[in-house]
């Protein structure tokens, strides 16, 4: 019991956290709130520790239940806690990752007029992500699920004023919500025939022919449809762009670390329902290296620092469900986990900048900063050279191994994908030479100010680059004749489901890896070719064309949208109002409701106001067919 | 006794107002209103202990046919009852801050209403509950129309003139199952085996006057009106109470009596069930007018609600019930939080306001949680009922239920619209003054803020109260 309430209290304290930030905000100092928000993150992570390393020397996984939710017949959900490897694992990172963000934004964030609500808001967040992975069965992960996007909502919307940051979370919210309803309806199929929620109870029942083939798919198919939507993936990324009008941690930790990756621990999770299910597992790499593609070639026009980050991980993201769609469910936590630390550390880095900068974030505006901020620069170099697949930095083996993966299973996915990661070298070394190298391009006055961030900012950088660099040595290749750590540890959980897969001969893997890195280091060469050596600086807005202007304009999919959903919808709305309720319906009852008055010569009276005399007629006239009645009887 | 307590309570309170000076109006109306609920609350611990005493009050009336004045109280009764005697103390006190004429004749008129409601719900002879449902009816026309904007007497009329229609109609359904049975007790109703043709009548007698009660688009038509043209109490009566009591309707004096039309109907009523919660969702989309947009959002909810009770199984009547509440809890909240607009503003176009939450940030958290609530995230109040709601829906037909479920999506669109037009943003000229909440709309809020917390994370009390009497139901219906 004691135990108990010590894990509980891994979702408890950012709970507790948010309640007493969000009571006492007028009360407490900035710096008051800020430590608090910090500590009640720090402390889940360390008990998400000592659980993980009791996991790692042969413990068992935690479960247990903390209340009945609802109970009707033979349905039954609880509020139920399951610490084993794989949620402890994404607790690590999303409390680890969380408690650096903090303690980054003490920094950012100073002198915001609402800072401690922010703090609320970022504790409120980690306790849905940790509810998210934590609970025991589908439901409980719904919660989690719909409370990061309310988070999300209100984190992108922070600074409320703005309307248009408000509509960017407004959207971010109403298309996540789409995916929701995939979700649910997901759960209907679970909850029906297998009679539970409970991933174990649903993953025994399944084992057993619960669900046909067919029942299956649909449910496969209906969540992975929820996926897409809190993963950015393609139809329903749209959202995942525009959410950059929060603050950048809120960035770097629900659009880039967290929130996102949601909808991969989903499919991790639900492996079970998935392996039985390859068809749907087909589309899922399908949309994956699709949304991989699609956002790379975007992101290689963009000139905003975070829409490009932002196009990023809508990319990487896309790779992780390449993973998925090919069963390699590890490989997809894998780089979960490294892009976790290599994307907030991007997006720090960016924050760092735009600090610097006055809050500019056109790349073509900066220039040069190498040399005034040395630590930003070097940490944000070391990200990208990770996300790029340069060895020996972690983006390397995950990325390799997503692409090992794919090759394995089908020869044009593993083109499409490594097409997709060598643009995604080339944006992101124009990204680092167009913003620490050259000339600073600003004005004179803004290039004044620029300076390193304080220390409170670049502590969590180094970490981050730290992480970065080494998470890599979870999961060495094969041909290194290397213990690959993460699936050693996970394979306990996934034993049931994961694909057996023969590995590669040493000499394919190791031409594999040398194709992956040749075409990042290519690619990093032309970027280096275009910015460095020609000094080449993005074009004003206008001046695109042709293909540039359709990758520009994100291939005018928001515009689509609009068009064909969300104008069509206000029509219908204003069609039903004005014409089908007021004209239609109301002109039905109304004339039946004249024709019967003009028939009586109650009417003129009734319409002069006398109500009364309706009333006393009713009456009458009841008690009299009631009277006919019983005397007639 | 409990029974015939928990009648007289609000008559008592009513006359009590009425006789009593001016200045104390409220407060004796808030008081009886208070008294009635701590009894029902009383009355709830008692039953859940098991004990059946004065639960069951009955005394002839007449002998051939046989019809006498019973109450009964069960479950599902005693959960409307608490929800009446709960909400009725916090809307008279949400009137606290608000300067109306005649203030006597409102508060006993509200009194009268909760009285009759609580009629309604213990009811346990057909009669008596014709003769309860129609004495609704009356406080609540007065108050629309007495007590509403300068238009409203016309609107109320028409609402009038269709609850009139609805309820002569139910009055040949009863009179039909008297003479059939023999006797209006609400037993030997159910114990009856009718013909099929008689089934049919009785059942459009009944349906209609239900139907436009809640209302069942298409007969719903006054509804947006009249939500906006009374004063926002009586808002809050018509759509947190009155509307259940079509509700309860279809379940106690429907579902049971006739199951072979029923049967017959469901298809239909299912789906005009969902066609409502699309309907209203997507035309509250693109409305200005707070209350408006709030009524087609009910209208919406309440679609749900129906489509779940009519496929007769236990997650769809378990859900209603769930969702009954919540609803009832939240409009109540919400059309609040609209006359707060209203008293500070003189408005409740929201595109006219802006900036509100940072001048009044309690009252801009209470609203959300609302607006939370109305989007039925999990942890509030609406989420488990409306998950019950559409899995048994699902159950019933998978397109139907993903048709009803874009209400998770519509419902973000407009409730975020009104949030972001009504609270973000730069205040206006408008809204510059807008202080934050009084004492006693705190007050107000508080209970209800309470209730979409707890009942979201704890329905357990709900379901349990109300599951023998759906099963018990469920069984008559299914024959």
């Amino acid at each position: 019991m004691a135990a108990e309430s010590l894990y509980t209290a891994i979702i408890g304290l950012p709970l507790l956290g948010f309640l007493i930030i969000g009571f006492l905000k007028n009360k407490i100092s900035d710096n008051i709130a800020g430590i608090l928000a910090s500590t009640m993150v720090l402390i889940p992570f360390l008990i998400v520790s000592s659980v993980f390393f009791s996991l790692v020397n042969g413990g068992s996984a935690i479960h247990y239940y903390l209340l009945n939710w609802f109970t009707v017949g033979h349905y039954s959900v609880d509020y139920g806690i399951q610490l084993d490897r794989l949620s402890v694992v994404m607790s690590l990172f999303i409390t680890g990752v969380g408690f650096l963000i903090h303690l980054y934004s003490v920094s950012y964030m100073k002198g915001d007029k609402n800072f401690s609500t922010y703090f609320s808001y970022l504790n409120l967040f980690i306790f849905f992500m940790l509810v998210l992975v934590l609970s025991d069965n589908y439901l409980g992960m719904y919660i989690g699920w719909e409370g990061v996007g309310l988070c999300s909502y209100f984190l992108i919307g922070f600074w409320y004023k703005n309307n248009e940051y408000s509509n960017a979370g407004k959207k971010a919210f109403v298309m996540n919500r789409v995916g929701d309803l995939g979700f649910m309806v997901g759960m209907f199929y679970v909850f029906y025939y297998t009679g539970s929620l409970e991933f174990v109870k649903v993953e025994q029942a399944i084992g057993m022919g619960a669900m046909t083939p067919i029942v299956l798919m649909i449910a496969a198919s209906m969540l992975f449809v929820g996926a897409t939507g809190k993963s950015a993936q393609i139809p329903l990324f749209t959202w995942l762009p525009d959410a950059m009008a929060g603050p950048t941690p809120v960035s770097a930790l629900i659009h880039a670390a967290t929130m996102v990756t949601a909808g991969i621990y989903m499919v991790i999770r639900s492996n079970f329902l998935y392996s039985l299910a390859p068809e749907v597992l087909n589309v899922v790499g399908i949309i994956g290296v699709a949304s991989a593609l699609y956002a790379a070639i975007v992101g290689m026009t963009q000139n905003d620092i975070k829409k490009v980050l932002a196009y990023s991980t809508v990319s990487q993201l896309g790779l992780m469900f390449l993973a998925l769609g090919v069963g390699a469910y590890v490989t997809a936590l894998f780089h979960v986990l490294t892009h976790a630390f290599f994307k907030a550390l991007l997006f720090l880095g960016a924050g760092s900048v735009m600090h610097a900068v006055g809050g500019e974030q056109d790349i073509r505006k900066m220039g040069g900063l190498r040399k005034y901020m040395p630590i930003t620069f070097a940490t944000f170099l070391i990200a990208s050279l990770a996300i790029s697949g340069i060895p020996p930095f972690s983006g390397f083996f995950s990325k390799d191994e997503i692409l090992a993966q794919a090759f394995q299973q089908n020869t044009l996915l593993w083109v499409l994908g490594l097409v997709a990661s060598m643009m995604t070298a080339f944006y992101m070394f124009r990204l680092v030479f167009l913003t620490f190298y050259g000339d600073y391009r600003g004005n004179d006055d803004s290039k004044q100010k620029i300076h390193e961030s304080p220390k409170l900012m670049t502590i969590p950088l180094v970490v981050l680059a730290i992480l970065a660099t080494v998470a890599g040595t979870l999961g060495l290749p094969h041909v290194l004749n290397m213990p690959h750590l993460l699936n050693d540890f996970l394979s306990p959980i996934l034993a049931s489901s994961a694909r057996p897969q023969g590995h590669l001969e040493a000499s394919t893997e190791f031409m594999l890896m040398g194709i992956a890195t040749g075409g990042a280091l290519v690619s990093i060469a032309i970027a280096y070719m275009m910015y460095i050596s020609k000094k080449r600086v993005p074009d004003e807005d206008a001046n695109y064309s042709g293909l540039t202007k359709v990758a520009y304009h994100k291939f005018y999919i928001d515009e689509l949208y609009n068009a064909v959903i969300v104008r069509p919808m206000q029509w219908c709305s204003e069609f039903f109002h004005k014409v089908i309720d007021k004209v239609v319906v109301d002109g039905i009852v109304n004339m039946t409701g004249k024709a019967s008055l003009l028939a009586s010569d109650i009417v003129r009276t009734s319409q002069t106001g006398y109500t009364a005399f309706y009333i006393l007629a009713m009456v009458l006239s009841a008690c009299f067919i009631l009277g006919y009645f019983f005397i007639g009887s | 006794m409990t029974a015939i307590i928990l009648l007289i309570l609000p008559f008592l309170g009513a006359l009590l107002t009425l006789l009593l000076s001016n200045k104390i109006t409220k407060q004796i109306a808030l008081g009886a209103s208070i008294l009635t609920f701590l009894y029902s609350i009383y009355t709830y611990f008692h039953f859940v202990q098991g004990s059946a005493a004065g639960l069951i009050f009955s005394t002839p009336w007449l002998e051939v046919p046989n019809i006498s004045f019973s109450l009964e109280i069960d479950g599902l009764s005693l959960l409307m009852l608490l929800l009446t005697n709960i909400l009725t103390p916090i809307i008279i006190l949400s009137g606290a801050g608000s300067t109306q004429k005649n203030i006597k004749a409102l508060y006993t008129l509200i009194l009268v209403m909760q009285g009759a409601l609580n009629g309604v719900f213990m009811a346990a002879d057909a009669l008596i509950f014709y003769i309860f449902w129609e004495m609704v009816l009356i406080p609540i026309y007065f108050i629309a129309a007495l007590w509403g904007t300068d238009y409203s007497r016309e609107i109320t009329f028409k609402f009038f003139v269709y609850a009139l229609v609805g309820s002569l109609f139910m009055l040949i359904s009863v009179i039909v199952l008297t003479l059939v049975a023999g006797s209006s007790s609400v037993h030997d109703i159910h114990s009856l085996s009718l013909t099929n043709w008689s089934q049919t009548l009785i059942f459009f007698g009944f349906f209609l006057a239900f139907a436009i009660k809640i209302p069942i688009v298409p007969l719903h038509t006054w509804q947006a009106d009249t939500y906006t043209a009374a004063p926002t109490q009586g808002t809050m009566l018509l759509s947190s109470l009155m509307l259940k009591m079509g509700l309860y309707g279809f379940i106690r004096w429907l579902l049971p009596v006739v199951p072979f039309a029923i049967a017959q109907y469901t298809p239909i009523i299912i789906t005009l069930g969902v066609i409502g919660v699309v309907y209203g969702a997507w035309i509250a989309i693109q409305q200005n007018n707070f209350k408006r947009l709030l009524a087609y959002s009910s209208l919406g909810h309440v679609g749900l609600i129906v489509a779940g009770i009519f496929t007769i199984t236990s997650m769809g009547l378990i859900g209603a019930s769930v969702q009954m509440i919540a609803h009832g809890v939240n409009v109540v909240g919400l059309f609040f939080a609209a006359e707060i607009v209203l008293r500070r503003t003189g408005t409740i176009d929201i595109s006219a306001l802006g900036g509100i939450r940072e001048k009044a940030p309690w009252f801009s958290t209470y609203l959300f949680i609302l607006v939370l609530a109305g989007l039925s995230l999990p942890l509030t109040n609406a989420f488990v009922g409306e998950f019950m709601l559409l899995f048994s829906v699902w159950q019933y037909n998978a397109a139907l239920a993903v048709l009803a479920g874009t209400t998770v999506i519509l419902a973000a669109v407009y409730l975020l619209r009104m949030f972001q037009r009504t609270l973000l943003g730069n205040s206006n000229t408008v809204t510059q003054e807008f202080h934050d909440l009084t004492l006693s709309e705190h007050l107000t809020f508080i209970p209800i803020i309470f209730m979409v917390l707890f009942f979201g994370v704890y329905p357990m009390p709900i379901i349990r109260l109300v599951e023998p009497v759906i099963n018990q139901i469920i069984q008559l219906a299914s024959i």
